[in-house]
């Protein structure tokens, strides 16, 4: 069973606190122990924590940043023993996340009341997951009563737009197409017209994956922004960058560059049902100030869930000892 | 664009200076250095510090030429000893048996389904063998739709049947492949998480019963840290033949090759770069390890400019800066040429040593912009015959570009220096458009 769906899986409370004391306590028994019998944090104590970081993607420049605002903690606040400094290095840790969403919503999939229809465009590079997240997001806004509409703008890839369709059927919301090799920006336009024509309440609009670096691609994508924002001026109302959760430190890269041309608003975080912790959204959310608003648990509709970044800082830790 | 090793181990050599030899104490922070380049790279941090070991033993004590400073000479040990580790040769395909079986598998949007396309092609093309692509996953929505819409671009059958299970899907190619003719059968899995129990055990059986020639391993260029255990769970279970590395197209440094590579020992057989069927190419060890190390890739630039660049168009501009006829609307192409590459900084950066003179140097796409902007306030008249542009022209193009008449002036002059240099050029002989500068 992995980490994550342990963290996340409200049913299995029990389990949860359970898997989660486990996982403390291997972590912290042991950079206890290296603590016993000495007055401050010592270097082999930090080593230890950067290895950790280090190997959950969290990346140099960000895990030397933890490690120094945690020495400065340290040597401000005294801690007695290791479960307070275990509280400091999560207090630091947090400190490092730009905040949600403000005001931020009573339910984890409630739209903003004046925003009609929301639009949503999803952008990110190839494999990440970007249809398979639009499919569940299709089904927790339907879930929560909101009437949805999908925009298959991924006109490039073999069998995308059939993929998306399946996904559209599974949430049971409607879906609009052109055929392979159409205009994604036209795509995109017919879908919010639709969405506005429909009164739906929320409109998702996939995108073909892009790497970042390619700049005709990038600049594709900023003219279907473009193209959304004038027939619905203010949408899209959220660009979302989907990051697969064991990329290196390439995501970094991928979030400036997708910064540069669609002013991202999330980032969603997938495929965090396996071994890999995704630390590099740490580095993004830090570097960036994009909050990070979902992460991607696995292949079935309803394997997403809102990010909570203390189940992730947890999660950051979880295994590390053993490894 | 990441830094590049060589500039960053530059200042850790600085107190390497005047020394004739490499020294436990001179060669530590270098080697931090190193350590932390690779790990940047996504080189799993155990094997960066392992790395680093190792590079160490071989640089102690070893002499430094004259010629060499000992900075130069860390780079070179630091590049052979990963061009090494990374496999010395190039690893072929085994494609001995009637018909020969290949299972492609890997984790989730590696790029499974278009490497195998990929892969069919090159057989095809490269191996002259007739490939059978079989579409085994019957779990991602439209993943067998997209194999049959990839064989019908590069025509190569696809064979799939709804309603069975993926084992059985297999077994039934092979002999489809048998009865037909076929010499080479790919069978394209399913995505799968490697802690994922039922569904390696799932690949398991179709290997048990298809007996495959070869087992690639598809990842992602861009995996990170967690590249060491996906690869080690998939080789325990299935004793992969060969990696094969995707997205490489991207700007990725790469490290999570070595990951895998130092790891488990198999070869790199592959890497793919790119959307269209042609673009999968061998493994080449030391154009890996200059990328893992930053060190400025010359030929991929090379390669970007001949993806982009328009031959025809070279050859009129080459005529006319051979007649002298060289003008402004030349120019602006020039401009507009570059600019398709892609970003500027990002192009130089790719030039050996560039690196670092353009560290602190503000270049992006709009450092054309001005210069575009005063070519575009010009008539045809002026652009096809700069020397008419008096005092008065120059004016009101320095009002309509909104620059200043001192940059509009100094643009003028730059051009003119320029042409002056290509009338030089012409009379030695030999002239490359692509060689114009900006100054």
């Amino acid at each position: 069973m992995s980490i994550w769906s342990r963290f996340f899986s409200r049913e299995k409370q029990a389990e949860l606190d359970r898997g989660l004391q486990k996982t403390r306590d291997n972590l912290w028994s042991r950079l206890g122990k290296l603590l016993t019998g000495k007055s401050t944090i010592d270097d082999e104590w930090l080593d230890e924590l950067e290895e950790a970081l280090i190997s959950a993607d969290v990346g140099i420049d960000t895990t030397v940043e933890i490690l120094n605002r945690l020495q400065q903690k340290a040597a401000r606040e005294r801690y007695r023993n290791s479960e307070e400094l275990q509280q400091l290095l999560e207090q630091t840790i947090l400190s490092l996340l730009p905040p949600v969403q403000q005001p931020a919503p009573a339910q984890p999939f409630q739209l903003p009341d004046n925003k009609r229809p929301y639009v949503i465009l999803v952008v990110g590079v190839n494999g990440v997951g970007k249809t398979t997240t639009i499919g569940k997001l299709a089904y927790q806004y339907k879930q929560a009563g909101y009437q949805v509409l999908l925009g298959a703008a991924d006109t490039f890839r073999a069998a995308a737009v059939e993929q998306l369709t399946i996904w559209s059927e599974r949430a049971g919301v409607p879906l609009v197409k052109q055929g392979m090799g159409a205009d994604p920006g036209a795509v995109a336009f017919d879908t919010v017209q639709s969405a506005m024509a429909r009164n739906m309440d929320v409109a998702i609009i996939d995108t073909a994956g892009r790497l970042h670096n390619k700049k005709h691609l990038m600049d594709e994508l900023g003219k279907i922004r473009r193209v959304i924002n004038k027939k619905l001026p203010g949408a899209p109302h959220e660009v979302l960058l989907v990051l697969d959760g064991s990329t290196g430190q390439n995501a970094l890269e991928q979030a400036k560059q997708f910064m540069a041309v669609t002013e991202l608003t999330g980032l969603v975080v997938t495929k965090l049902d396996g071994t890999a912790k995704g630390g590099v959204v740490l580095a993004i959310a830090h570097q960036c100030q994009i909050p990070i608003r979902y992460i991607g648990l696995g292949e079935r509709i309803t394997d997403l869930q809102p990010f909570d970044p203390e189940s992730f800082v947890h999660s950051l830790f979880a295994g590390a000892a053993s490894a | 664009m990441f830094e590049s090793l060589s500039e960053r181990l530059e200042s850790a050599f600085k107190q390497l200076k005047g020394q004739g030899r490499i020294t436990e104490i001179n060669v530590a922070s270098t080697l931090k250095e190193i350590r932390r380049a690779l790990v940047d790279a996504d080189v799993h941090y155990k094997i960066a510090k392992e790395f680093t070991d190792r590079v160490k033993e071989k640089a102690l004590g070893a002499k430094v030429l004259q010629a060499v400073s000992p900075g130069q000479l860390m780079v070179k040990l630091v590049q052979d000893e990963l061009t090494a580790l990374m496999g010395g040769q190039a690893a072929s395909l085994s494609l001995e048996q009637k018909p020969s079986v290949i299972l492609v598998v890997g984790l989730q949007g590696s790029g499974k389904t278009t490497f195998s396309g990929k892969l069919a092609y090159f057989i095809r093309q490269k191996l002259h063998k007739s490939p059978l692509l079989v579409a085994a996953d019957i779990y991602r929505p439209a993943a067998i739709e997209q194999l049959k819409v990839i064989g019908q671009q590069i025509q190569v059958p696809v064979f799939s049947e709804e309603g069975l299970p993926a084992v059985e899907i297999a077994r039934k190619a092979v002999t489809e492949a048998k009865n037909h003719g076929y010499q080479v059968v790919i069978i394209d899995t399913a995505g799968r998480l490697a802690i994922d129990e039922a569904m390696m055990q799932e690949v398991a059986d179709i290997k048990a019963a298809v007996n495959p020639e070869e087992i690639l391993f598809v990842a992602d260029a861009m995996t990170g840290q967690d590249a060491v255990n996906t690869a080690k769970a998939f080789h325990d279970r299935l004793a992969f033949t060969g990696v094969v590395l995707t997205k490489m197209d991207g700007d990725t440094r790469g490290g999570a090759a070595l990951s895998i590579k130092y790891t488990i020992q198999k070869p790199i057989k592959f890497v793919s770069a790119g959307e269209k069927p042609d673009t999968l190419d061998i493994f080449y060890p030391d154009r890996m390890a200059q990328r893992i190390l930053g060190m400025g890739d010359i030929v991929s630039l090379v390669e970007k400019a001949q993806e982009q660049y328009d031959a025809e168009m070279a050859k009129r501009l080459e005529k006319k800066i051979r007649k002298n006829q060289f003008d402004l609307n030349d120019f602006k192409e020039q401009l507009a040429q570059i600019r398709k590459m892609g970003n500027l900084k990002d192009l130089l950066a790719m030039i050996p040593g560039m690196g670092k003179q353009l560290k602190n140097l503000d270049l992006n796409d709009d450092a054309f912009k001005g210069i575009e902007a005063i070519i575009n306030s010009m008539t045809p008249e002026e652009r096809a015959n700069p020397d008419i542009i008096d005092g008065s022209r120059r004016r009101r193009i320095a009002q309509g570009s909104g620059r200043d008449i001192q940059e509009v002036n100094q643009f003028l002059k730059q051009f003119e220096q320029m042409r002056q240099m290509m009338k030089m050029m012409n009379k030695m002989g030999s002239i490359n458009p692509l060689h114009i500068r900006k100054n």
